[in-house]
């Protein structure tokens, strides 16, 4: 906002609505303000169906805003992000291709030789821990190392921004805590700037420098803005036993819990 | 159950048939004979037409005639099926504007084409061909256009967010989709395509399996018309199998097919 270098994402008065049958319109996201820093990791946090996810989307640049503006890196967005690479929360891996294919596409298309793609994509497995995984199809893999693989296939493009919808979300407590520890290592390395969709408070003040809590839908806002002061490099299990994780939980969750308590409202009342 | 326990009661089946088809068609019962051998031969005569077709070399043309009809028939309807499917699947006005003729077409059962094309196409190969065609290009057609339209959108904004331009997407994502859905009715499609060819021949032509049977039936050679079922059921039976192993090679990727089934 203030910082001299244009910020990676900002969004300026960010309305996102849908239209729905009979001519309504569904406001899912209301005048969003949002900055991510160059290398800054934002995790955005709010009650199912707050519009997390549209938030990442107009970031990507699939969704166009009904109003306000998007910049990437001081430049108006116009069609896709292409500087941005984005982790889908559902598998979105090609099917038919395997785990080293579907890793080295990103190069391929960019229009890098075969051979010096899948050099590189093997590389990036290896990185994420799937060497002798490179000719197993998805199906072959579980739902841990399929994320692995969409990790690998997304930072082989060495995108300036990383954007992540609930990544790990389908995963088991362990896995999760594995591939969250997995996630800091590789983002460490080379600092890029991440917005990081979670609903899991825990996991959002484990990994980034600022946590985002939105309100509940529709028309949900961004409510709250904290920084995490947590040093690095953090283990994803060993920082939750800290006394200021714990601080800072308490805080942030008595302005989330009042939000998911609408949300709930809400649902029961349908 | 044991592969070869099973076996054996797969032969048992056949042999029980067979030996009650050929009892009751030679062994009168309380003075009659139940299976009549004017109309339902026996199984020995049968075997032995067959046997006499292959010693003497005659089936081999015939077979070859099917075969070649069927290839032609699966190939060109399969081509046709592909890039009109794609074609819809992109352009949804076209689709739109096409969609009653298209479900008309299909709605009209294929054999009553068959005289039209003896007339346009002549006796020969060709009107088999088409009639064939027919039946493959709407199989084939409605499975790729299913599989291009159900790439799941995130896999689509995927693709997307990876770079990729309307060719590669394409080519990487719509493409194998497509292929996978076409593979996936390989078997119908194939079986079809015999189908066309079979029943071609037998309503007109000077050769093939189908005219084989339709001459037997001719002149009341009730054997020769088991005799040339028999023949086209083990032809269709060994197609499948290769397109069986085709299927296991291009769909590896698939979960189904690659736990054998």
């Amino acid at each position: 906002m203030t910082t001299p270098t244009a910020a990676a994402v900002s969004l300026d008065g960010t309305t996102v609505a849908f239209r729905l049958a009979g001519g309504r319109t569904y406001t899912a996201v209301e005048t969003a303000q949002l900055s991510v820093a160059d290398g800054e990791f934002v995790a955005i946090v709010g009650p199912t169906g707050c519009g997390k996810s549209t938030l990442l989307n107009v970031a990507a640049g699939l969704l166009k805003p009904a109003a306000g503006s998007v910049r990437i890196f001081g430049q108006p967005l116009a069609g896709l992000n292409h500087d941005a690479g984005y982790l889908f929360q559902a598998d979105a891996l090609f099917p038919w291709k395997t785990a080293l294919e579907n890793v080295a596409i990103g190069l391929e298309v960019a229009g890098s030789a075969r051979a010096d793609a899948a050099a590189k994509a093997q590389q990036w497995l290896a990185s994420v821990g799937l060497g002798a995984f490179g000719n197993r199809y998805p199906h072959m893999l579980s739902g841990g190392q399929r994320k692995r693989v969409g990790l690998a296939q997304v930072l082989i493009r060495n995108p300036r921004i990383i954007l992540m919808d609930e990544p790990f979300g389908p995963l088991d407590a362990q896995t999760r805590q594995i591939m969250g520890n997995l996630l800091l290592d590789l983002w460490s390395a080379d600092r890029k700037a991440v917005l990081f969709v979670t609903h899991d408070l825990e996991e959002a003040i484990a990994l980034a420098d600022r946590v985002v809590i939105m309100s509940a839908g529709p028309a949900s806002r961004i409510i709250g803005d904290w920084r995490v002061t947590l040093p690095r490099p953090r283990d994803i299990f060993e920082v939750r036993m800290k006394h200021e994780f714990h601080e800072l939980h308490r805080e942030i969750w008595q302005t989330l819990k009042t939000e998911v308590e609408k949300t709930y409202k809400q649902a029961g009342a349908v | 159950m044991s592969r070869l326990g099973l076996l054996a009661l797969q032969l048992l089946v056949a042999i029980v048939a067979l030996a009650l088809w050929q009892l009751l068609a030679t062994v009168p019962v309380f003075g009659r004979i139940l299976l009549p051998p004017f109309f339902f031969s026996n199984p020995v005569d049968v075997f032995a037409q067959v046997v006499k077709w292959f010693a003497s070399g005659a089936i081999w043309k015939h077979l070859a005639i099917t075969l070649w009809e069927s290839i032609l028939a699966f190939a060109i309807g399969s081509l046709g099926g592909v890039l009109v499917g794609f074609w819809f699947a992109r352009k949804p006005l076209v689709a739109a504007v096409f969609d009653p003729y298209v479900k008309m077409a299909n709605a009209l059962p294929r054999v009553v084409l068959a005289p039209i094309f003896t007339l346009w196409l002549g006796l020969g190969i060709w009107s088999k061909v088409a009639l064939g065609v027919t039946l493959v290009f709407f199989i084939v057609f409605f499975n790729v256009y299913q599989g291009v339209k159900e790439v799941s959108t995130v896999v689509r904004d995927n693709a997307r967010m990876l770079g990729m331009n309307e060719r590669q997407l394409m080519r990487h994502v719509y493409w194998p989709s497509a292929l996978s859905w076409m593979f996936s009715s390989l078997h119908t499609s194939v079986g079809f395509a015999v189908v066309g060819a079979v029943v071609g021949e037998y309503l007109g032509s000077a050769a093939g399996l189908g005219y084989l049977i339709q001459q037997a039936e001719g002149v009341f050679d009730v054997a020769g018309v088991f005799a040339g079922m028999f023949v086209l059921s083990a032809f269709v039976i060994l197609i499948d199998i290769g397109v069986t192993l085709v299927e296991r090679r291009l769909l590896v990727w698939r979960p189904d097919a690659a736990d054998g089934r």
